[in-house]
């Protein structure tokens, strides 16, 4: 047992985190996801782990780091359907009867998998037609409903079970890194920020606000690895348990810990300009993505009986 | 990251399974928790079973009778032990996990000689003699006095929340030797022979209705110089040593308890918003238990537990409270009686966010050392 990331770990995610600090600064994020980011982010390879070979713990170090820059896009699509769709995959599950399909990044994918419990359906995007939203909650995540969601055709290769199972855990390691970044982001603004003389980041008020939100990021970072590696080797634990709470923690520490952001941030937490709402609007997203908090939960206390 | 445990770590498993299958049935029954003579007898004899069977100072250099395991090994021996139901440490505690640890660290050849063979057999049981009234949270501006006269020290002075205070034969105490240095610079670090001349106990009754804690008073108590460990006035430094016998395991026997508790709980919990609670807290632990696996691996091979030892305190304590605030509601009105499972537990637990560093301190531990964030600025002195 070796609980702790691999020198080819430490490489991986220095390697994604330097490639984030290089071409996904805060304003480029802002302009959105485009063919150019898929291309850009397919060329790193992160799309292609699992193919040549990477575990999903691999995946996952990864994914805290695209996490950390709040890149946009159907990412974690990208990586579920790698070599099994042609083109840029966005994806959902099928909604309720009756209930709209809110699709994100219509416009910019070729394609639209739609996991129907186990089964994954594919459709060309093409094919979905919807009312694109003017004002989306997240500015960085285009929605298009849409009413009538097509039947789509199965796709062939793809393994439902699984795709529920990865799709959880890298969303989690998508959160888990926003969690992190909003730390770092809000720590930083309170050492920089003066009231009463002094950094707002002497008061504890303000040190216990970052603490909490510091515990919350690095549980939930280890609910991931450990939920990762449970994936990639399942005699070494209950994988199902552990991706519902890995799911579970870490949509928490990234909605929490942006909430702190903003409030930490104060008045300029409230603004466009600061990029703490990108963070709590993407936590609002992704939280409805693969297993809500609330359904990890209440499966979890199921799960004892 | 790898989570499967070594052939050879599970083969030392399934060695103590056995023998703890083989032992656990042969133990007296256990005695009522204030039956502090009862209890001694108990729990000493339970630490010489260990000895004997190899266990005893499962982290402990060869050289002073110890194991010397690897990490995942105290892991697992705390892990089997808790799930076996195996005796608690008990009055072994501060013996074992902290004065034996630090006289291994610091001590004389003779400190040595006459204390390491006996705590480890559960021949000598200690307490701890490091708070006082007025110094709980910034422990080191204690003031019971050392003063220097001849080969003694004459100690005077105050020390409260001593931990088994009325059955240790020896305390670890702290005590100031130079009032005229800030105040981490003028600790020094001594074995204190509890039948000395001039120290009075007395038991303090907790919210338990219970005695865990004592208060001892120190009056012009003479202490043999050669009782000091370590250098005169570094005591502070001192009493951080034992750090490094922990690997990342504090926390483990407690924690196997509580992801039980939990388990057990279950059936008992209907109301909905408490199911969803309970999922939360399975949640947590499960995280905790990952996270001790983290920093048992980065003792192992960094030495030193890093960040995730460093908020694992702080998580835990939170995390029981939780559970336990949870059994209460799932109890309701069975929750009045206090020998019901679980409510002796829900009050002791209220203790864990406050001994050994409140989770408000925890907090600004974490957002200096970690964080970089300034210290509070600091008022006059009075």
């Amino acid at each position: 047992m070796n609980f702790d990331l691999t020198d080819d770990q430490e490489a991986l995610r220095d390697g994604i985190r330097a490639v984030c600090q290089g071409r996904f600064t805060s304003e480029r994020v802002r302009a959105g996801f485009d063919r150019g980011v898929w291309d850009e982010l397919a060329e790193t390879g992160v799309f292609s782990l699992i193919a040549d070979g990477f575990s999903w713990a691999d995946a996952a170090i990864a994914f805290e780091e695209l996490g950390r820059a709040v890149v946009p896009g159907p990412l974690v699509w990208g990586v579920l359907a790698h070599g099994l769709v042609d083109g840029i995959p966005t994806g959902l599950a099928r909604p309720a009867a009756g209930a709209p399909a809110m699709v994100e990044h219509l416009a910019a994918a070729d394609a639209v998998v739609i996991l129907d419990g186990d089964t994954v359906r594919s459709v060309a995007a093409s094919a979905v037609s919807g009312a694109l939203l003017d004002w989306p909650l997240d500015p960085l995540t285009p929605i298009t409903r849409v009413d009538t969601l097509p039947e789509g055709e199965p796709v062939a290769g793809a393994d439902g079970a699984q795709w529920n199972r990865a799709g959880a855990v890298l969303t989690a390691a998508f959160q888990a890194g926003m969690a992190h970044a909003c730390v770092e982001q809000a720590t930083e603004y309170s050492l920089a920020r003066r009231q009463f003389d002094r950094p707002i980041g002497s008061f504890q008020a303000i040190k216990h606000l970052l603490a909490d939100a510091l515990v919350r990021a690095e549980v939930a970072r280890t609910a991931v690895h450990a939920a990762a590696v449970t994936l990639d080797d399942p005699e070494v634990g209950d994988v199902d348990r552990a991706i519902r709470g890995a799911k579970l923690l870490a949509g928490e520490a990234a909605l929490k810990n942006a909430k702190t952001s903003v409030q930490v941030h104060g008045g300029m937490g409230f603004t466009w300009e600061v990029d703490a709402h990108l963070y709590l609007k993407r936590a609002w997203l992704t939280n409805t993505a693969f297993g809500t908090p609330d359904a990890c939960a209440d499966a979890l206390a199921a799960s004892l009986g | 990251m790898d989570l499967r445990y070594s052939p050879s770590d599970e083969a030392f498993r399934a060695e103590l399974q056995a023998w703890l299958a083989a032992t656990l049935p042969t133990l007296p029954p256990e005695p009522p928790r204030d039956d502090w003579p009862a209890r001694v007898v108990y729990d000493t004899d339970w630490q010489k079973r260990l000895f004997d069977a190899g266990y005893a100072g499962m982290s402990w250099p060869k050289e002073y009778g110890g194991r010397d395991a690897p990490p995942s090994e105290q892991l697992i021996f705390l892990e089997e032990c808790s799930n076996a139901k195996a005796p608690y440490v008990g009055v072994n505690f501060v013996g074992t996990l902290h004065a034996g640890p630090t006289i291994i660290a610091e001590g004389t050849p003779e400190q040595k000689a006459k204390h390491i063979p006996k705590i480890l057999r559960g021949d000598e049981v200690w307490c701890q003699c490091f708070s006082e009234p007025d110094a709980g949270s910034d422990l080191a501006a204690l003031q019971t006095r050392a003063v220097r006269d001849g080969d003694d020290y004459v100690v005077t002075g105050r020390k409260i929340w001593c931990s088994f205070g009325q059955v240790g034969e020896y305390g670890e105490l702290l005590a100031r030797t130079d009032p005229d240095v800030p105040k981490h610079k003028g600790i020094s670090w001594f074995i204190l022979p509890m039948d000395l001349p001039g120290i009075e106990i007395r038991p303090i009754e907790t919210i338990l209705g219970s005695s865990e804690f004592c208060e001892v008073f120190l009056d012009e108590v003479r202490v043999p110089a050669e009782q000091m460990v370590g250098q005169e006035n570094d005591g502070w430094r001192v009493t951080n040593v034992t750090l490094s016998f922990e690997r990342g395991t504090a926390f483990v026997s407690e924690m196997v308890d509580a992801m039980r508790m939990a388990e057990e709980l279950a059936p008992l919990v209907h109301d909905p918003a408490d199911r969803r609670e309970l999922g939360h807290v399975i949640a947590e632990f499960d995280a905790l238990w990952a996270l001790t696996k983290r920093n048992v691996s980065n003792s192992a091979t960094k030495g030193d537990t890093g960040l995730g030892g460093m908020i694992m305190k702080l998580a835990y304590s939170e995390a029981r409270d939780h559970l336990c605030e949870l059994s209460m509601r799932a109890l309701e009105r069975g929750a009045f009686d206090v020998h019901e499972p679980y409510v002796e537990e829900r009050l002791r637990t209220l203790s864990l966010t406050i001994a050994a560093g409140t989770s408000q301190i925890q907090r600004n531990i974490l957002s200096e050392r970690v964080l970089g964030l300034p210290r509070e600025r600091q008022w006059p002195a009075e």
